[in-house]
Parts: structure tokens; C-alpha cells; sequence
């Protein structure tokens, strides 16, 4: 099962890395992203400096969505996915390895946005560094374990690339609003960790709730 | 349509016409006056509305493993009815707030949670209706997600300190306030399975009409 | 994950409708081990349907599948072990080279040394110098080839092709058809769906003519197709 998962990554990993295109795409989204809300919320020349938390984490679910809509785009192109399906693995590796392919590119956007945002907003996020990675980390999985089984399920679907925010969106509130809370008390000049700790506790708890249940419905919701 | 379904729909039917009776009766709550009233429509339509999310969500997980097409109806019927329900606790709250609280809507967690639940049922809808072949499947895997959002609604307000009245409030209501409540929940519970029927029905009638279909090829 | 064979496939009376429409309706059929079925019909009879069933990416509503002693639902992985499919879709990933495709697909059917099972099927096909270049660089009827050895890569009993002729230049097609030739003899049951008749011609042990999800006849050992299609199909049902 892991042998599976892993080859999946892998082979996710080979085929971006050799034309990037998502990766650029998703990058170049997710930064577009930031920057039209910086201008939108701009008053007096000045952008508004609470507002480097939230901004962070829309353009992180925004080009989630991009990413996840693109990958799977790819298992459709040739029907690959059924391929993936037809083989002997246990269906549940398959979704793993797709979400660590999708995590992995999340996380990478993620090394550039938060230098950007941190410039733009004058935000001291890298001030507290593995309590942001933690909360950036369990925030990710939380966001991609729900997009990864429900882009999976919309392969076949009709009205697939709009129904994706439609089913997405309203399920992950809660793993953004924890993000968000987590991050924005980590910009704050007198962090209370206790306050953090408990928002990655919350998120953690948020991933296994995901993860499990995505593993458990992956094999019903995939087979015709 | 079975036989308890007219004799009770005439019941509940009285038993809505009597609530406001019951009511009006009611004690008047200290800090808020009349407008407090609209608390015995407003909580039993949140519980029911908590209700029928895990009603969606068990039959949808039942759907999802088992297959029965009868447990989808059910799903189905009940993700209308979280919006319905949702509808009207968002509808009354609201107007109960911008009295009470002097706001229309506050960003806490219980309210910010219901309004994500309600939209997760929305959600459902669009799926069922737009989302093509295979799409009973995916409403079925987005319901249960949903389900897990419900035991978060209902706990949340007792652990953020939140303008929201916490849920030790309602043992805790004195005599004929509390009667009043119990029987609205009572009017809304027998509604809510009025309704369920009703809907299930309908989603039945169109699996025969489609198996008549099919049999006609034959 | 045990290893299951079956020396028989039977079907009986399956069907399949989506939602009011009937795609399947009562299909029954049996092979064996070392011959090659065809499905025939025209466009929308259900043969792909009927493929889907049969590689288990699709239940039947009604009736079952046996391969052997074991069904669909009982062996699960296992069974999938044992099914090659050629789709009309190819399954092959266009950034990934042809060898890559092959090791990868090797090493998810659980194969001990993918790049070996790899470099084996392309020197099958005959494309032993195209190794590294990507799928995308490839004609149809080159891809056609990897995908073939991507669906028989890890040694199948049951061999299911969807539409295998379309857009192949007639050497390609020879190579097909001698290549199904092989697996027969190798002692694979070989279901082939087509609407291509002339090259089905010969090629088939048993033939199993759809209609609209129905199905209209079946003919072992047939020899020219085209009329015993058309005097099949031409009779009012």
C-alpha cells in the first residue's frame, strides 16, 4: 500500500517536474491572488496590516483549488485515473499518493507566499518559523485531504471545475478559520502560544477527522 | 401515502395553530421582552435542522456502503430539509439579534459553523441537481463530511466565549417557559417527519416512473 | 494479495441501465482459456459498457460475472490482477516517456523489477530506440503499441480491447492482430470490441453481435463477417 502511494508520488512528481506547468500556474495564481487583494483593501497608499493572515490563507485555498482542478485534469486526459484503478493496488493508496503529490505543491507555493505577504504587509510571519510551518503544514493537509477526495469523485462528473469550490469551500471553513486565527496570532507582537497551540491542536484533530474518513469513503465513492 | 399520514398532518396542523397560545403564556424573559418569544421557534428549527444534517449524513453512509437506493431517498429528502430548517433558523436568528444583540450577525463560531452547514446542504442540492451521472455518490461522501460539522456546531458555544446563549441555558428554564418550548420542538419534530415522509415519497414515485421506463424495453 | 486464476469467464443475463436508459439488457455468454470473442455491433450497442463490467469498473444492475469460481465483488484486488485493458483512452500519461509509462504501471501490478518488465514490453513492440521519448512525441499507432504492452505488462488471463483498430495504418493492424493471435495460443481469453468487421474477419473464435444493449446473436467460428452481420443485424427485432 505504501509501495503504491509512493510510486503514485513519484511518478506525480516526474511528470511536474518536466513541463512545471502547474507549479508556475498555481504560483504565478496564487501571487496574482495576493496582490489583488492588497490593492482592493489598500487605503491611503497604505495596505491594511491585519489583513496579511487572512489574505495568506485565501490565496492558499484559492490556488489549492487551481492546483487540485489542474492535477486531476491530467488523470482525465487519457483517462488515466481508471488505469489507476484497474490495478491490484488498494484503492485508498491511490488517494494517498495523490494527496502528498497535492500537499507537496501546496507547500511549495506556500515557501513563496509567505516572504510575499510578509513584505507586503510588513508582517513579522517569520518570527515564530516552525509554529507557522506547523500551522501552514496541518492547515494544508486539512484543506487537501477534503479537495483531493472530492476532485477524485468530480473526475466524471458534469460541472466538474465549478462544482469543486462548491463542495470544497463550505467543508473547509473550519481548517481555514483555524489557519487564519492561528497565523494572525502569530503576527501578533505579544504571541500567546498557548492561543496557537490550541489552534494546531484543533487543526491537527480537523486532519486525522478528514484523512480517515477520506480513506474510508475513497473505495465506495470511486467505483461506478 | 400511509395511513398515519393525514390524521397526523391534522394534528400537527392544530398543533401549530395552538403554539402561539402556549406562547403568549409564557413568562416574559427578563432582559429581552416580547422579542425574546421568537426562541421557541428558533431553537427547536436549529435542532431539527442539527437533525436532519445527521439524518443526511447516516443514510448517506448507509447509501455509500450498502448501496439500497432507499436509504439515497432519505438522504436526499433530508438535505432539503436541512435547508429548509437551516433557512428559517438563519431567518429568525437574525431578527432576534439585531433586537437582542443590536446586530444583525456576529462572526462567532456557532453562528459562522451553521451558516458552513447550511451551505454544505446547499452544496448537496447543487450536486444532485447539476452534477450529472454518478452524482448521488458524491452528494453521498459530501453529506457525511457535513455530518462531521454537526457535533462542532453544538459544542462549540460552550467553549468560546461568545455573545451566543450557551446550552446549558434550556435545562435550566423555568416551568412554563420550558412547556411552551417542548411543545413547539414537539410541532417541529412531528413536522419534520411529516415532511421527510412526504418527500420520500416523491423520490419514490420517480423510481417507480423510471423503472416503468425500463421495463418497457424489455 | 494472493494470486487467483480462472479458466473460464461466464456471464449471465447482466444489465446495466443509467438511470432510465437501458445500456445492458440481459447479456449472457461463456469463453475460455486460448480464444478470442468478439463483441460487435454499432456505435451505442453497449460494448463498452460491456467491457467496463467485465474489467470490474462497472457492476451490473442485474445479473453476474463469474470468472471461474470467483466474482467480482468477492476478489477484488486480486481479480484486477489478472485483467489487462486496452481502452479506447490508451491510459498512458503524454509528459511521461514510453519507458517510464511502462516501469510505472510494472511496479503498481506489482512487478519485482519494473525496469526489466519495461524494457521486455518495448523490445515486444519494437520500440526498443524510442524508449526515452516521451508518449507525446508518439504517432497513434506507436502509442497504440505501448499501450497494448501496458495492458499485457503484467502477464493477464483475461485481455479486454475496446475499439484496438482505431486510427492504426495496416502494418499496425497486422502487428495487432498477430499479437492477439499470440496471446490466444499463450492460453489468454481475449474480448475484443469492435465495429470494424473486416478486420475482426478470421481473427475471431466467437462472435456476440449487440443491438441496443441487446443481444442479437452469437456464432462461433465465424467466417465472413459482413454478411453474417448484416444478415444478422438486418432481421427485425
Amino acid at each position: 500500500m505504501i509501495r503504491t502511494a509512493w510510486l503514485i508520488l513519484r511518478k506525480d512528481l516526474t511528470v511536474e517536474v518536466r513541463s512545471l506547468e502547474i507549479a508556475y500556474t498555481t504560483l504565478f495564481f496564487a501571487v496574482s491572488c495576493v496582490l489583488f487583494f492588497a490593492f482592493a483593501l489598500v487605503k491611503e497608499g497604505k495596505a491594511p496590516e491585519d489583513g496579511a493572515a487572512g489574505i495568506l490563507w485565501i490565496a492558499i485555498a484559492f490556488a489549492g483549488t487551481l492546483a487540485l482542478g489542474r492535477t486531476f485534469e491530467r488523470e482525465r486526459q487519457s483517462e488515466t485515473l481508471r488505469a489507476l484503478l484497474m490495478a491490484p493496488a488498494a484503492r485508498p493508496a491511490i488517494y494517498v499518493g495523490k494527496l502528498l503529490g497535492i500537499v507537496a505543491l501546496l507547500v511549495a507555493a506556500e515557501m513563496v507566499l509567505v516572504p510575499l505577504v510578509a513584505f507586503l504587509f510588513q508582517a513579522p510571519l517569520l518570527s515564530h518559523p516552525l509554529w507557522l510551518a506547523a500551522v501552514l503544514i496541518s492547515g494544508t493537509i486539512g484543506f487537501a485531504a477534503v479537495g483531493t477526495l472530492f476532485s477524485a469523485m468530480l473526475v466524471r462528473a458534469r460541472s466538474r471545475d465549478v462544482l469543486l469550490p462548491v463542495l470544497l469551500y463550505p467543508i473547509t471553513v473550519p481548517v481555514i478559520i483555524a489557519g487564519v486565527r492561528a497565523t494572525a496570532e502569530l503576527l501578533e507582537p505579544d504571541v500567546e502560544l498557548a492561543l496557537v497551540r490550541f489552534w494546531v491542536a484543533l487543526l491537527v484533530a480537523l486532519d486525522v477527522v478528514f484523512v480517515t474518513l477520506a480513506l474510508w469513503t475513497f473505495e465506495p465513492l470511486m467505483t461506478d | 401515502m400511509p395511513k398515519w399520514f393525514m390524521p397526523l398532518a391534522a394534528i400537527n396542523a392544530l398543533m401549530f395553530a395552538a403554539s402561539p397560545f402556549l406562547i403568549a403564556n409564557a413568562d416574559y424573559e427578563a432582559t429581552m421582552g416580547l422579542v425574546q418569544k421568537i426562541f421557541y421557534y428558533h431553537l427547536p428549527s436549529a435542532w431539527i435542522f442539527l437533525i436532519s444534517a445527521i439524518v443526511c449524513g447516516i443514510a448517506s453512509a448507509r447509501y455509500l456502503f450498502r448501496g439500497s437506493p432507499r436509504h439515497d431517498r432519505l438522504a436526499y429528502a433530508a438535505a432539503e430539509l436541512t435547508v429548509l430548517f437551516g433557512a428559517i433558523v438563519l431567518v429568525t436568528g437574525p431578527l432576534w439579534a439585531r433586537k437582542a444583540w443590536g446586530v444583525w450577525w456576529q462572526w462567532d463560531v456557532r453562528l459562522t459553523a451553521s451558516l458552513m452547514g447550511w451551505m454544505v446542504a446547499w452544496a448537496y442540492l447543487l450536486v444532485r441537481r447539476y452534477g450529472g451521472p454518478g452524482s448521488d455518490k458524491l452528494a453521498a461522501g459530501l453529506a457525511l463530511f457535513g455530518m462531521a460539522n454537526v457535533p462542532f456546531v453544538y459544542v462549540s458555544v460552550n467553549y468560546w466565549r461568545t455573545i451566543h446563549p450557551p446550552t446549558t441555558v434550556v435545562p435550566t428554564l423555568p416551568v412554563d417557559m420550558g412547556a411552551a418550548l417542548w411543545f413547539a420542538v414537539a410541532c417541529f419534530l412531528l413536522l419534520f417527519v411529516l415532511l421527510l415522509r412526504l418527500r420520500v415519497h416523491l423520490e419514490e414515485q420517480r423510481a417507480r416512473l423510471d423503472s416503468l421506463y425500463l421495463s418497457l424495453d424489455e | 494479495m494472493s494470486t487467483i486464476d480462472f479458466d473460464a469467464l461466464i456471464a449471465e443475463d447482466v444489465s446495466r441501465h443509467f438511470g432510465r436508459r437501458r445500456a445492458l439488457s440481459k447479456i449472457s455468454f461463456q469463453t475460455r482459456t486460448g480464444s478470442i470473442l468478439g463483441l460487435l455491433g454499432p456505435n451505442g450497442a453497449g460494448k463498452s459498457t460491456m467491457i467496463a463490467v467485465l474489467a470490474t469498473l462497472l457492476r451490473a444492475s442485474a445479473g453476474s460475472v463469474r470468472y471461474g469460481t470467483h466474482t467480482a465483488p468477492a476478489s477484488g484486488a486480486a481479480l484486477r490482477a489478472r485483467i489487462g485493458i486496452l481502452g479506447h483512452d490508451l491510459f498512458l500519461y503524454p509528459e511521461l516517456t514510453a519507458r517510464e509509462n511502462l516501469a510505472f504501471f510494472a511496479g503498481l501490478y506489482g512487478a519485482a523489477d519494473a525496469n526489466a518488465a519495461a524494457d521486455a514490453a518495448l523490445t515486444r513492440a519494437g520500440l526498443g530506440d524510442r524508449a526515452h521519448d516521451p508518449i507525446s512525441s508518439f504517432s497513434r499507432g506507436m502509442r497504440q503499441r505501448v499501450a497494448l504492452e501496458r495492458s499485457l505488462i503484467h502477464g493477464p488471463r483475461l485481455v479486454l480491447l475496446d475499439e484496438p483498430f482505431t486510427g492504426l495504418d495496416d502494418a499496425s493492424t497486422a502487428a495487432l492482430v498477430a499479437r492477439l493471435g499470440g496471446l490466444r495460443d499463450e492460453g489468454a481469453i481475449v474480448i475484443l470490441a469492435t465495429h470494424d468487421l473486416d478486420l475482426a474477419d478470421g481473427l475471431l473464435d466467437e462472435a456476440l453481435f449487440l443491438r441496443d444493449g441487446r443481444m442479437v446473436d452469437t456464432v462461433a467460428r465465424p467466417g465472413a463477417l459482413r454478411s453474417t452481420y448484416r444478415s444478422i443485424m438486418g432481421r427485425s427485432s
